[in-house]
């Protein structure tokens, strides 16, 4: 439990503290150090670490308590993954209303960081679908909190990072499907004139989502693959147990073996793959969504320095911002990885803290090389906030002080909520002198 | 409670003892949600040998017969507060060997009856050798393996199956106060895997499986140099 997904930066806990029952007394007065909630450690960055201080970890919370199929609403503890959800709820008829690109994430994580997914021009966040959560602040009290009852602490916890208390279950929405598929069309793009293009079919779409090469330039700045999805019947075998990986990673790999050259050969291989026309298959949830699930531990290709995730949204009105990103990162000498591009839809974000936001939004994996890869990205700190956008959180090691408060101008009124006993290294960090 | 995950899944209909009232239902609804045809509970600690039997029949009842029994209850004692003290060192062997048996002697007598069906109970690699960091707790478990044996033996011509499971070092409750290290195995690990044992009909389950050459080896060492080892 010393590090996040990015594997950067390393964290030392002086203590784990460990839930296995919501029905157990729990005392977190008596803890001398703050205290973080923590389950899978699927955050990239530091918001789900505590260096030096203490962490919750709520993974032994790992019980369904009701499922309505019927209503369509899952009651479940917070450490459950959204793949068991999934694994007992899509088989009959429903599905999460929101899926990140991972489903090896806990339920606490999901209302923490309000997560989106490919359907957030309909659906909006994760959060938006929390109909109801009990969280256990570090007084002993237990606080039902739901959009009319604590309606403040509950805009305060959805999106919150975990700094206002653990959340011990939550209640969820489910969204009725006609199917366990989705029926997938690929298309090729050769520049961000036709992204802008092919998103304005986002209305048409349940999920959409943009493949980015991001290391073509100039006439090519932003070409990618569009995919677009919709759920269909899956004629296929239905798992009972959420599908494990097909394949492992089970060392560092050597941290140059994603460089320029074998980045800049897969991009253009996996760009021409894919026509310009497109054609619709029906592919199961897992190879839509959840494509790196197949690979566990894809995380280790980085090697031992890790890497990072930079995810940011601009106005509709700034893709001149987008071009000055995706320029940047292209002239650069860092090595991007594996970028996606998606337009925001106008669904509000329920939480005070909420990341996502009406615009376009970029997330770029880049190996971590030090220092010019930090500066990079305080570059690209400085294009967002001129922009008037944001820099989500939940993938963020490194943005500044200043850069929070003007991304997240709401922060000193969630500031308030925070549980005196909680913190983490991100809160630190943003929040410090 | 991974075995009995893999049970709701297939859709098997449960029946559940445990110590702690509130924690036996919240796993209930667990299974129930997770694919569990029907899920009866009842509070009982297994020291209570009393109402053993009345525990059977409240089983058989609700679910109309017993295929699978699994017994997975047990205490990690504490080594140096047992040779401290009679007292602890028998509640230790009365939780993890006699208690066990006592129930084990009604469901045998009634898996007999029904010619079929499988016991399958959790022991314990610290069951194969006796050591002076656990002996306690080794002594319970091997005594326990030695009473499956013959409980095999005689079962065998009913068609009853008799397993004995052999977890290695396991990241539970029980063990929340051990330092962890490679050889630690998770409990959804364990617990699947006792589930493909009961499945299966195997007799003597090592989990994970290298357990079983790591203690083929540590059995073979002489007593003689054994007895001068830290262990």
């Amino acid at each position: 439990m010393g590090c996040s997904w990015g594997r950067y930066p390393p964290a030392i806990h002086t203590r784990v503290v460990r839930l296995r029952w919501r029905s157990d007394p729990v005392v977190l007065a008596d803890v001398p150090e703050k205290l973080l909630p923590f389950a899978w450690g699927r955050s990239y960055g530091d918001s789900c670490l505590n260096h030096g201080e203490a962490l919750v970890d709520v993974a032994g919370l790992d019980r369904f308590i009701a499922f309505d199929a019927d209503l369509g609403l899952v009651r479940v503890e917070a450490g459950v993954t959204l793949a068991e959800i999934l694994a007992v709820v899509a088989p009959r008829g429903w599905f999460l209303p929101v899926v990140p690109g991972t489903k090896w994430v806990s339920v606490g994580g999901a209302i923490a960081n309000d997560i989106h997914g490919k359907n957030h021009h309909r659906a909006g966040t994760f959060g938006a679908h929390v109909t109801r959560l009990e969280l256990l602040r570090s007084s002993g009290e237990r606080l039902l909190c739901s959009p009319d009852t604590h309606a403040d602490l509950f805009r305060a916890t959805v999106g919150g990072l975990g700094l206002t208390g653990v959340v011990l279950w939550a209640e969820i929405r489910l969204a009725r499907v006609a199917g366990t598929g989705i029926a997938v069309e690929r298309v090729r793009y050769p520049d961000l004139d036709a992204f802008f293009e092919l998103a304005a079919s986002d209305a048409d779409h349940e999920y959409t989502v943009a493949w980015v090469d991001c290391l073509a330039r100039g006439r090519r700045l932003g070409r990618g693959v569009y995919m677009r999805g919709d759920h269909a019947p899956w004629q296929g075998a239905e798992a009972s147990t959420p599908a494990r990986a097909r394949l492992r990673v089970p060392f560092d790999a050597p941290s140059r073996l994603l460089n320029r050259a074998t980045i800049g050969g897969f991009n253009a291989a996996y760009y021409r793959r894919h026509s310009r026309s497109g054609g619709r298959v029906t592919v199961d949830y897992d190879g839509f969504f959840f494509p790196l699930d197949a690979v566990e531990g894809w995380n280790r290709l980085y090697g031992r320095l890790g890497f990072l995730q930079y995810q940011c949204v601009v106005p509709n009105d700034r893709p001149d911002a987008l071009r000055g990103i995706l320029d940047r990162v292209s002239y650069s000498r860092e090595v991007p990885c594996l970028a996606v591009l998606k337009r925001f839809g106008d669904v509000p974000s329920p939480g005070m803290l909420s990341f996502p936001r009406p615009g376009l939004t970029l997330a770029v994996d880049l190996a971590f090389r030090g220092r010019s890869t930090l500066d990079l990205l305080d570059a690209l700190d400085a294009v967002v906030r001129a922009a008037g956008g944001a820099v989500y959180p939940a993938k963020d090691a490194r943005m500044s002080r200043d850069s929070f408060r003007a991304f997240f101008p709401a922060w000193e009124s969630f500031a308030a909520f925070v549980d005196p006993k909680f913190s983490s290294s991100f809160w630190r960090r943003v929040t410090g002198p | 409670m991974e075995t009995a995950r893999a049970y709701a899944r297939s859709g098997a209909r449960l029946f559940l003892v445990a110590r702690h009232a509130e924690r036996l239902s919240a796993v209930a609804e667990d299974l129930r949600v997770r694919g569990a045809g029907e899920v009866g509970t009842a509070v009982l600690d297994v020291k209570d040998v009393a109402r053993h039997q009345s525990l059977v029949e409240a089983a058989v009842a609700a679910l109309g017969g017993l295929d699978v029994a699994l017994l997975a209850h047990g205490t990690l004692p504490d080594q140096a507060r047992c040779q401290a003290s009679v007292a602890e060192t028998l509640e230790a062997l009365e939780i993890n060997f006699s208690a066990t048996v006592a129930l084990l002697t009604l469901l045998a007598n009634r898996f007999e009856a029904q010619r079929g069906g499988c016991i399958a109970v959790i022991g314990s690699v610290a069951g194969d050798r006796g050591r002076q960091s656990n002996y306690v707790y080794g002594a319970a478990k091997g005594g326990l393996a030695i009473f499956l044996q013959g409980l095999r033996n005689r079962l065998y011509r009913s068609g009853v199956v008799v397993i004995t499971l052999k977890p290695g070092f396991v990241d539970t409750p029980m063990t929340a106060g051990v330092p962890k290290n490679p050889l630690f195995a998770t409990a959804p690990r364990v617990g699947l895997a006792g589930y493909r044992a009961i499945e299966r009909g195997r007799d003597v389950v090592y989990i994970p499986w290298f357990w079983r050459l790591i203690m083929a080896a540590v059995k073979s060492l002489p007593e003689s140099i054994f007895k001068r080892l830290r262990l």
